[in-house]
This record gives structure tokens, sequence and C-alpha cells, in this order.
């Protein structure tokens, strides 16, 4: 009896898509999905960014309406019209980008998710009740969550399980979450995983799990589902499956640059020093708290920790998107204030997190973003005054080029690039000329595997020719990929330090959550 | 004056009093009117055009009907059917609030003086105050405290308001759609129509505060009625934290602040009239400036208070 209740195959499926496809404009997301989901179990949903999986469970979720095809829940064919409909039908989902109000604190988005048995819309909240209810839930789930905290003063970790108590609160017979363990530590993702892997075999509960970590499959999955391309390429029992078979549904017939080795360089000349630099967040919180770190020429140094723990705002300072409250930043042995002759002088280039918002004019062309860095310069310009235009196209067209921006149409608007070419266009433009200092933040956040070996190939190379770069990332394993030397920042101040031999994934990911 | 006069220099604080309460109330409608709006994550700037609207039409209404309050009525009724236009024209894809806001605004004051003009001259019914002051035997004390209805109900109002945003289903419905889109969305909140609903019954409040101005103080139609009232109140709930209480403190506070240049005059401080009378405008700036701040958000702010993306 149990056996069969894990085994998808044998059993009649919770959930099930027959020929779903979507299109968007011109562009087919989706093509013909068929899909069978188990009533119990965790069903992963496996793929590049922008392969489909998104698309599909919004399909789901009720958030899209599929253009052809059907969608059958619990035996019944289903018109999900929005997401009401779909948790009416019993699925609820997690989204990627949390759906929590910031401001509210964690009751207030219970008390408006779920409402109580009433069902009142309109009427009056009797909070104590109301919160006694939600506590006595909340003891029967596997997960905690403090009801009077705001919710913005959380972190992702927490946010993550808050969202997951929310939907378990409906009840759901799906759960679906969108690439859940993206902002949690690597502890707090196996908790976060596990729980939810016990409780699919301790009650009717269907997981579907987006994920693009082959790690949470093997460890979690029942079955898996591989799109690529908007289609399926593969779907199976985890026992029949190995990482190489899923790597090869999942990337297909695509080359992958290999980065450069690490060539040995001298690391004793320090480029970058922050000393004491103390900052605030927007909200007026401190934000970095006394932290210290240098980076020499030629090496690559990693700065670890959960989001939200400084990491903005210290690309933030150092990029003069954001001024100290205390501290101080050297560059070349000289103080430096961030200006705009400074940044010139030094050749510091930063590549700031989400680069379309935070470094680039998205309706502005290509050509013009590439040439930010460069449009008053010698060549470019006539006496600083009047930009030359041929030149500058002819080395937006070389950069496009050596970086491999697609599509190669200098005059399009940088908004119209997808991510990861609008993430290769902002690289481009950074490391254009020869740099002395490079800041990046996430730069591969959200990217294929292919375009994220390319980014990592050229932070490699630039640190090989002696940049010193300052890599801030949320990925663990990029930075233990990448990084000679990593800190780990928690709560503003650099908590750990180690080299490229000492690092050990387990006591970082523990040193990220503070212990 | 010559009674205040008797109170020596305690006719000032009496008199600002006086003030505060007598010219507190269109700023209390008003800004209770944009606190709604906004804590639903719209802005609209609109309102100023809304109050003078309403001011015209209450008073039309009074003088054909005789009857004050059937001009109250009206004003809510014109001031909602302006909200809503600004709402539903917000609700459309890719259109800036405060473009919207700022045509209204003008589209309102030029429509009222259109329309108002045969009003300047003939008298409207108004609508009568409840004295409060009368066991004292002083005259002034029965004038300070001589307060109208209208302002009796902004009180109410306002803790009524703070009531429903913090105890009721549509106040949390209302602050998740002002706080995070994506949150109401997913909770299967329809987000335009809230700001819709929202933005319709701020601009109702808007009226109210016109026919205030119009049939109890100054009590007559004129253009130069309002003189920004309706633009200070936006000032007015930043400062108030989009708190409906201190939307009541804050009316007050700006509404003494006009009755200044009146009050010193009162005992003989003639010199710089002009300049005191100008004490909310330099109120408003000092407020923007004390709030605002190169390196944080405001505190309290709704989440999606946004001044350019459109829902």
């Amino acid at each position: 009896m149990m056996r069969s209740k894990h085994n998808g195959g044998l059993e009649r499926p919770i959930l099930e898509t027959l020929g779903v496809g979507k299109v968007f404009g011109a562009s087919r997301a989706l093509d013909d999905v068929t899909l069978k989901v188990a009533p119990r179990g965790i069903h992963a949903l496996l793929g590049e960014n922008g392969a489909g999986k998104s698309t599909l469970v919004k399909c789901l979720a009720g958030f899209h309406r599929p253009t052809t095809g059907q969608i059958t829940i619990g035996g019944r064919e289903q018109v999900l019209r929005s997401p009401k409909d779909a948790h009416a039908a019993g699925v609820g989902m997690v989204y990627q980008h949390f759906t929590l109000a910031p401001n509210l604190s964690v009751l207030e988005n219970l008390v408006l998710a779920a409402p109580d048995s009433h069902g009142k819309r309109a009427g009056r909240i009797d909070w104590a009740a109301e919160r006694q209810r939600f506590a006595e839930r909340i003891d029967d789930l596997p997960f905690d969550a403090d009801l009077e905290a705001t919710v913005a003063s959380l972190s992702s970790g927490q946010k993550q399980k808050v969202e997951i108590i929310k939907q378990l609160c409906l009840g759901p017979r799906i759960l679906i979450l969108d690439e859940p363990t993206s902002v949690l530590t690597p502890d707090e993702a196996d908790e976060v995983l596990g729980t939810l892997h016990q409780m699919t075999r301790d009650q009717d509960l269907a997981v579907i799990l987006i994920t693009h970590k082959m790690r949470e499959v093997f460890a979690y999955a029942d079955r898996v589902t591989v799109l690529r391309g908007g289609r399926v390429t593969g779907d199976d029992e985890i026992a029949a499956l190995d990482a190489d078979t899923l790597s090869d549904m999942m990337i297909g017939e695509v080359e992958i640059v290999r980065s450069p080795d690490r060539a040995p360089t001298a690391t004793d000349r320090i480029l970058l020093s922050v000393e004491e630099l103390t900052a605030d967040n927007d909200r007026g919180v401190r934000a970095l708290d006394a932290v210290n770190l240098g980076v020499a020429a030629g090496e690559i140094v990693g700065v670890a920790g959960v989001s939200g723990n400084g990491q903005t705002e210290l690309a933030q300072v150092l990029a003069g998107q954001r001024r100290a409250v205390a501290g101080r930043i050297r560059v070349h042995d000289e103080s430096y204030g961030g200006t705009r002759a400074e940044i010139a002088r030094h050749r510091l280039h930063c590549l700031p997190e989400e680069p379309l918002r935070n470094a680039c004019v998205a309706d502005m062309s290509v050509a013009d973003n590439l040439a930010f860095r460069s449009f008053d310069g010698p060549g470019y310009s006539v006496g600083g005054v009047f930009t030359r235009r041929a030149p500058l196209a002819r080395r937006a067209a070389t950069l496009m080029e050596r970086f491999n921006v697609k599509p190669r149409e200098p005059r399009l608007p940088m908004a119209s690039l997808s991510g990861g070419n609008v993430q290769r266009a902002a690289l481009a433009r950074e490391l254009a000329d020869d740099v002395d200092i490079l800041v990046v933040t996430n730069p591969c956040f959200g990217l294929d595997v292919a375009a994220v070996a390319q980014i990592h190939a050229q932070l490699m190379d630039a640190r090989n020719k002696g940049a010193a770069v300052l890599l801030i990332s949320e990925d663990l394993d990029e930075l233990l990929a990448l990084a000679d030397r990593l800190v780990v920042l928690f709560e503003g101040r650099v908590v750990h330090q180690c080299t490229r031999e000492e690092a050990d994934r387990r006591s970082i990911g523990q040193k990220m959550t503070g212990y | 004056m010559e009674h205040a006069a008797d109170l020596g220099w305690w006719g000032v604080p009496l008199a600002l009093l006086a003030g505060a309460i007598r010219s507190s109330t269109p700023f209390l409608f008003v800004s209770l009117g944009e606190c709604l709006t906004e804590k639903s994550g719209r802005i609209n700037l609109g309102l100023e055009g809304t109050l003078v609207m309403g001011a015209m039409t209450a008073y039309a209404i009074s003088f054909v009907t005789g009857s004050p309050w059937l001009g109250v009525i009206g004003a809510a009724g014109v001031g909602l059917i302006m909200g809503a236009v600004h709402g539903f024209i917000c609700g459309l894809p890719r259109v800036n609030h405060i473009a919207v806001g700022i045509a209204l605004m003008i589209l309102g004051v030029g429509l009222a003086f259109f329309l108002g003009k045969p009003l300047i001259q003939p008298s409207a019914a108004q609508l009568p105050g409840i004295s409060l002051g009368a066991w004292s035997d002083s005259r002034a004390v029965q004038a300070a405290l001589n307060v109208n209805a209208l302002f009796v109900i902004g009180v109410i109002l306002a803790f009524v308001m703070a009531w429903v945003f913090r105890s009721t289903r549509i106040g949390l419905a209302i602050r998740t759609v002002g706080d995070s889109r994506d949150a109401a969305r997913a909770v299967g909140l329809d987000v335009k129509r809230i700001r819709l609903l929202t933005t319709a019954a701020g601009g109702a409040l808007a009226g109210i505060g016109g026919s205030f101005l119009s049939l109890y103080y100054p009590g007559s139609w004129n253009e130069g009625l309002s003189s920004g009232q309706g633009l200070m109140a936006v000032a007015l709930v930043i400062f108030a934290r989009w708190d409906p209480i201190k939307c009541l403190y804050a009316s007050l506070l700006f509404g003494g602040a006009g009755a200044l240049g009146p009050a010193l005059q009162s005992v003989g401080v003639s010199t710089g009239y002009y300049l005191f009378n100008a004490a909310p405008y330099l109120l408003t700036l000092m407020v923007m400036v004390a709030s605002s701040s190169r390196d944080r958000a405001l505190a309290g702010a709704p989440g999606d208070l946004s001044i350019n993306a459109s829902s």
C-alpha cells in the first residue's frame, strides 16, 4: 500500500496537465507539456532559467491561462481563471518573489490569506482569537514563526517559512514551491525540504518543487520532470536517473565555456582596502558595522552571506551610490570617494546586482549603455563636450562581439534584452578597458548554465590579468568555485574569514546564519 | 476684536485654539481622504480641485434648496465622482498618478470658477454651529468654542478610520493592497477595484471638506477660497505618517498656524500680518524638509505607494 502511494507511475495522479501550451506575444513559453503528479511525494520540475518551469506552475496556480491544453486536478478538468480558483481546487503556491506585505505583521498576512470558518470578508477582526487560531495551527505544523514580527524584519529563510505556513493553513492538496532554496542557507534548505518531504509521507500532500539544483533533486524528490525550451525533455522516477542523464536532459547540446585555470599571482599589493566601514540601509538601520577587508591585485575575494546582511549596501558604498556613516575606503593607497574622476583614475569598476535597474538606463540603446564609462573620454568626444557617435557605435559592436551579447543589434533598447544578455552587456562595459579593481554582485543570478560559465570565465580572466576582484554573491557554490579568499557577512559584520584551501561548505553555511 | 483685547495676551492662545478648530476642518477631511487613498497605494493630487468643486457645489445647492446639509451631500457626491475619475484613469495601463492628479486639480479649480461665477454675489444658507462655550461669560471664549458639526463628524471619522484600518478585514485588505500589490493579488484581492473605491471615497471626503469652506468658514463662495489647502493636506498626510488620528492632530496644527496672523492682530501686533498669514505654507515646507532624508525611506509609508508605476 505504502509503496504504491510513493510510486507515481502506478497511482491515479492528483494533478495532470495534457498538452499544455502557452504563448506570450511572439514567443512560445510552453509547448505541449504533459505532466502527471502523484497525490503524495515530492515531484521536482528541473530546468534552466527560461525553460518554462515558472510559466507552467503559474498556469497551475491560476496566474496564467494556458493557450492550449487542459489541466485536471483530482480527476476533474479545471479552468483556473485566478489564484482564487486554484485555491478552491486545492493548489497552493509559494512564489519565488515573496508575496507577503512587508510592512504588515506575520499575523496580519496570515489572517488575510486564510479567512476564518465564518468566511467573513468585511467584518471586524478579533485579533486575540485570530492569534490563538494561528498559534494553534502553527503548533500542528513542523514550521515555526513569530506572529507579531513585521515581515520586513524577517530573514529570507523566515519569510519563506511564513509563505509555506500561509499556504499550508489553506489545507492544500498540492503545494507548489518556486525555487524555494534560492534565498536559503544550505542548512535552512535542508530543514525546509526535509520537513516537507516528511509531510508528504504522513499526509495526502503533493509537493511540486521547482529547482535548478541537482543536489536537492537527488536528496528529496521522488519523481522528476525536466523542461527545456518549454518542452518536456525527461520524466522519470528519481531512482532511474543519474546526474549526467539529468544534466543532458536539462542543458542539451550546448557548448559550455571552460574557465581559464587559476594562474598563480603575487597577491601582496593591496589595491582596495575597506577600513571600519559603517553605513545605514534605506530605513536608517545600521547595515554595515565596522567592516574591514582588503583585496590584492590578482585575487578574487568572495563575500558570502544570506541576502540582506549588508552586501547590497557594501556594493553601493563602493560604487559611490551610498554615503558611509563612518570608515574609509582606500584605493591604490589613496582615499576614495566614488566620484567619476576617481573611478576613471583608479579604474575601479562595478557590476551591481540587477544591472538593468542599478547600472543601465533601460530605455536607452545597448550602444548608449555601453558608452557610459567612456563617452566623455578621449577619442569619443570633441573637447569633452560633443560626443562622436561613429567611434562609439564601432566600439559597441566590438564589445557585443567579444562578450557574446545577443541579438547583436546595438540600437535595441537595453530593456529588450534577456537577463543573461543584459548581464553580459553590463559586464562588457565594466571589463572593456583595463580594470584595476572590479566589484561584482550576484553576477549570475537567474542565468542559465552556459551564461554562468561565460561570466565565470570572464571574472577569472580579469583576476589572472592582475585585477583585484571583490565578488559579492549569495551563491555559495559560485564563491567556492571562484574565490581565493572568503569573508562571511552577517548582520553587517565580517564574522568569518578563510582562504580557498580552508573553506568548508558546512561551516561557512553556519557562519552565514550567525553561529 | 475688543472682546479679545479684554483678555490681553491670553487672547492669543485662545484665538489660536479657536482658529485651529475653525480652520482645521477642511484640512481634516482632505487629509483623511488622502490618507485613505494613499493607504491603498495611490496618490491623488487632484484633491485641491475636488475641494474647490465641493465648495462651489455645496454653496450652489444650499443657495437653491435652502438646505446646507443637502449642499454637503452634493459636495460629497461631486467629490466621489472626481475621485472615481482619478481612480479609473489611474487603473489604465501606463498612467502616471501624479500627472492625472495635477490635471484633475486644474480641471476642478477651473470648472468650479466657471460654474461658480453667478454665485459670488448671492448668499446661501450656512451650516449651524454648536455652542460649547455657553458656560463662560466671556464672549471671546464663547466665540472660540462655537464648533461646527462637520468638525465633530471629522473627529469621529478619524477614530473610525483608524479602527477600520486596524481591526477590520476591509482595512487589512486596503493596507495589504497599499503595501504590496503582489501580496494582494496572491491572496485574491482585486487591486484595481480596491484602489478605485478608496480613491472615490477619498474624493468624497475632500468634497465635504470643500463644503465647509463655503458654508461655514469663511462662509461664502469666491475664487480665493481654498488657497492651496487641498495640496497642503498631501504634505500633512506625510507629516501624520499615514495615521488617521495623527491626521487630526496635524490638521489642528495647520489650522492653528493659519490663525496666527489674525490672533496676533487682535492683540495689536499688526506688523508682519501677511508674513504670519503665510505660516501654514512655511509649516508645510518645514514638514517636507524635516521628513525628507537622503539616505532612508519614510517610516510608515505604504510599501507600494508609487509615484510613477501604475496599476
